[in-house]
């Protein structure tokens, strides 16, 4: 390497690294970036069956299943016009009940089913998932009740 | 009073951090000897009163005072005297002050210790230390003030957060601290370089035991938080690529890259304008984190403040720092002359390629983190990017970036022959390619990163070691020692996650007291479900024997908590430790039959993630004691030959 142009050949090196990890960024996320849809929203633009969604509202009065094998629930989750079908395997969150705010990631079925892979649920008193923020829940009815039998 | 004398301590420590600005801004100006002379004590004073002020917002917290609203809203009477200490830092107010004493401490530090530099570029490091403290000053004494008391007095107080009442919280937040403020403290020396234009080696070894110290507690403190939300989430997973713990990982990605860069302008006098932006980098990354965590952009247990005002704050600050940071680079990178060359194959070269690899990765966690933000911001779409980006993004980089982690030590500075290299790293390479082809052979269902981490960490385990070969290794000086056990920590560290990914087995299912779980060579017994009580929570606990092949029943106990404060419930993980590997169970909700639903992992290896990090944190830690060691021998002998003269 020619000295004189080290410190040239170097910047351009960190251009070119940087620049190509922004590009392949870029694309890459194109395909992985789960986009966030309420119940109205997959009714509206129903979403391609096997793509990566995250699922927001709220767990309907009633409407919490659970499936003999006791592992596995079903649900419904609803933003005050449309309602969705989940089912989830695995051990709910604290505070998962009817009637709080839920976040679940996972992919729609080819009956139209949500299959959540993970699940979240509201923390505590003070606490709403942001994405939840300014979708008018309240045709869900609280209900204050702990989960410990 | 004693709110009231910590606010006065804290005002205090502000004004006398003005004083410092302005005193090293002026002396600067005008080139006065009095105003230099002034500023080490100022610095002095103003690390004793934030000091102060911090002390007596813990005295506080352990007195239950309920009348000054921060602990009425964060803390309660009945809780563990270890949770009423560390929830002063489990709130926004608290932390932010901690932060600030943080850095109150590190400057009277410099104040008091650094003797090398050249006068006016401490004084200019010193105010640039003080530039930023104003900041948080201004930020706590005007829109979060720790202090405050409230009426009426409540009876008692809210309490902490469930999910951090955990002996985590004494060390995970401090020591993340102690790394950011450590890399404010290499961004105040890399702008006192960049004003008295005097980048070169002794600015770089000045330098180097922050940006070291700084890089072993972000080390820690990432260990720390990974094995924390490992167990206290009972998800069993140990990195979730979420925002808020990326907005840790960026910060230790660029205080990586810089640790190699500024040894090279230290021993080599060679890259001193990329030094100087990694610097800036690694600050502004360490604020962005603070931004992205504190202002309550992200929901999640790290964000406290739900107050807008609170986020435009940091904002602004970050815009401040980080645009007056990159401009001041911009004026003064032409006067930065050029340090020395070297060869492609040196290696000088391969640090090159470490801090290349190193900051591709940083751009990609940089992109994937805030993409989300940026889209919702412009279109309004919501959206969340998680593991499969990260990993596919990242992962093939970070692979990369060992292989050339075993390489960079055996070669030379300058130049050196590729042959030769060949040579010195046949070994390590033929051990890659026989483990991989093992693994290929004897394994089944690992996937392609899986099994080349696992090859690779196999390969680097024996290369890292390499360096003391046919070496009197009495007298290796103790940062080649460290530089070893830190290169060994990171193999170590990637057999745990490629191992985790690989082998871990799990099972879910509902059973009934009595029933028996079976997960790899493990028998797990469920023999009844009890409730059991702790100071401030009830809880539901299983009672469950394991029992490996044949060996011995160990008990393994998760529970699901109920706090009295906050009307929450948390579930705790019963973890069990063995030597190859750790069994995880979490209890779950039970049904009207009677029946609990039990998770159970077997995830061999998995400790080895942690250990390996703590082996990276050790090895920092030697190479800075040797560093600092090895300055202070210098420094003595070459004041005992003026005095000899």
């Amino acid at each position: 390497m020619k000295a004189k142009h080290q410190r040239l050949t170097l910047v351009l090196l960190a251009v070119v690294a940087l620049v190509g990890a922004g590009v392949l960024g870029a694309y890459a996320l194109q395909d992985q970036a789960s986009y966030f849809y309420t119940p109205s929203d997959i009714a509206a633009k129903n979403p391609e069956a096997g793509t990566a969604i995250r699922l927001g509202g709220m767990v309907e009065e009633g409407s919490i299943q659970r499936s003999a094998d006791g592992v596995t629930v079903e649900f419904i989750v609803q933003d005050g016009s449309a309602q969705q079908k989940v089912t989830f395997t695995g051990i709910t969150p604290d505070l998962f009940v009817e009637g709080s705010g839920v976040v679940a990631d996972g992919r729609l079925d080819a009956k139209g089913m949500f299959v959540a892979e993970t699940l979240l649920a509201k923390h505590d008193e003070n606490y709403i998932p942001r994405e939840l923020e300014g979708i008018d829940m309240t045709a869900g009815k609280r209900k204050t009740e702990t989960l410990v039998q | 009073m004693i709110a009231e004398t910590g606010l006065i301590a804290l005002w205090l420590a502000g004004a006398l951090t003005l004083l410092q600005f302005i005193l090293g801004a002026v002396g600067l100006r005008t080139d006065r000897e009095a105003y230099f002379a002034a500023i080490r004590p100022v610095a002095i004073a103003q690390g004793l009163f934030v000091a102060l002020s911090f002390l007596l917002l813990i005295w506080l917290f352990l007195r239950s005072d309920m009348s000054v609203k921060l602990v009425a809203m964060n803390s309660a009477s009945v809780k563990p005297l270890l949770y009423k200490f560390a929830g002063t830092w489990g709130n926004h107010e608290g932390s932010m002050l901690l932060w600030v004493t943080v850095m109150g401490l590190a400057g009277a530090f410099i104040a008091l210790f650094e003797r090398s530099l050249k006068t006016r570029t401490l004084v200019a490091t010193l105010a640039a230390q003080a530039f930023i403290s104003l900041g948080f000053y201004a930020f706590l004494l005007i829109s979060s003030n720790p202090f405050e008391r409230m009426f009426p007095v409540p009876a008692d107080g809210q309490g902490l957060n469930p999910l951090l009442q955990d002996p985590g919280l004494a060390f995970h937040p401090p020591t993340l601290y102690f790394g950011y403020v450590g890399l404010s403290v290499a961004f105040s020396f890399a702008v006192g370089a960049m004003i008295t234009r005097d980048v070169g080696a002794a600015f770089a070894k000045a330098m180097r035991p922050w940006v070291l110290g700084a890089w072993i507690f972000l080390t820690l403190g990432i260990t720390a938080g990974s094995y924390w939300a490992y167990y206290e989430l009972g998800w069993g997973g140990w990195w979730f690529w979420d925002p808020v713990e990326n907005a840790s990982l960026m910060p230790w990605l660029a205080a990586t890259a810089l640790l190699h860069s500024v040894t090279v302008l230290a021993t080599r006098d060679g890259l001193r304008a990329w030094t100087l932006m990694l610097a800036v980098v690694a600050f502004s990354m360490s604020m962005i984190g603070t931004f992205l965590v504190r202002s309550g952009i992200l929901t999640s247990v790290h964000a406290f403040a739900v107050d807008p005002e609170r986020g435009s704050f940091i904002l602004a600050l970050l815009a401040l720092y980080i645009g007056g940071a990159m401009a001041l680079f911009a004026l003064r990178v032409g006067t930065v002359k050029e340090g020395s060359r070297f060869e492609l194959v040196s290696r000088e070269g391969a640090l090159v390629a470490n801090n290349l690899l190193l900051s591709v990765i940083l751009a990609l966690v940089f992109i994937g983190t805030l993409y989300p933000l940026f889209v919702e911001a412009i279109t309004g779409d919501k959206l969340s990017v998680g593991p499969p980006y990260f990993n596919l993004a990242t992962g093939p980089l970070a692979l990369m970036l060992v292989a050339v982690m075993a390489a960079g030590p055996l070669l030379r500075w300058r130049r050196d022959n590729p042959r030769t290299l060949l040579n010195r790293i046949s070994i390590p390479i033929l051990i890659t390619a026989a483990s991989l082809f093992a693994l290929a052979l004897f394994t089944t269902g690992m996937s392609i990163l899986s099994l080349l981490g696992m090859g690779l960490a196999a390969g680097v385990a024996i290369a890292s070691f390499a360096p003391l070969w046919k070496r009197n290794l009495r007298r290796t000086p103790m940062h080649t020692y460290g530089m070893v056990i830190a290169h060994f920590g990171i193999a170590v560290a990637l057999v745990g996650m490629a191992s985790e990914a690989s082998f871990t087995e799990e099972k879910l299912v509902a059973a009934t007291p009595g029933d028996e779980i079976v997960v790899n060579n493990w028998k797990l017994k469920f023999e009844a479900i009890e409730p059991v009580a702790g100071p401030n929570w009830t809880a539901l606990e299983s009672r469950i024997t394991a029992q490996y092949g044949d060996g011995a029943l160990h008990p393994i106990n998760p529970q699901n908590r109920m706090f009295a404060a906050a009307q929450t419930q948390t579930s705790e993980a019963a973890l069990l430790t063995r030597w190859n590997g750790q069994l995880y169970v979490v209890l779950g909700d039970g049904d009207s039959e009677g029946r609990w639903q039990i998770r159970v992992w077997w995830k061999p290896f998995v400790t080895l993630i942690w250990y390996g990090g703590i082996l990276v944190a050790l090895g920092g830690l030697l190479a800075m004691v040797g560093r600092l060691r090895r300055g202070y021998k210098q420094r003595k002998q070459r004041e005992f030959a003026e005095a000899m003269l």
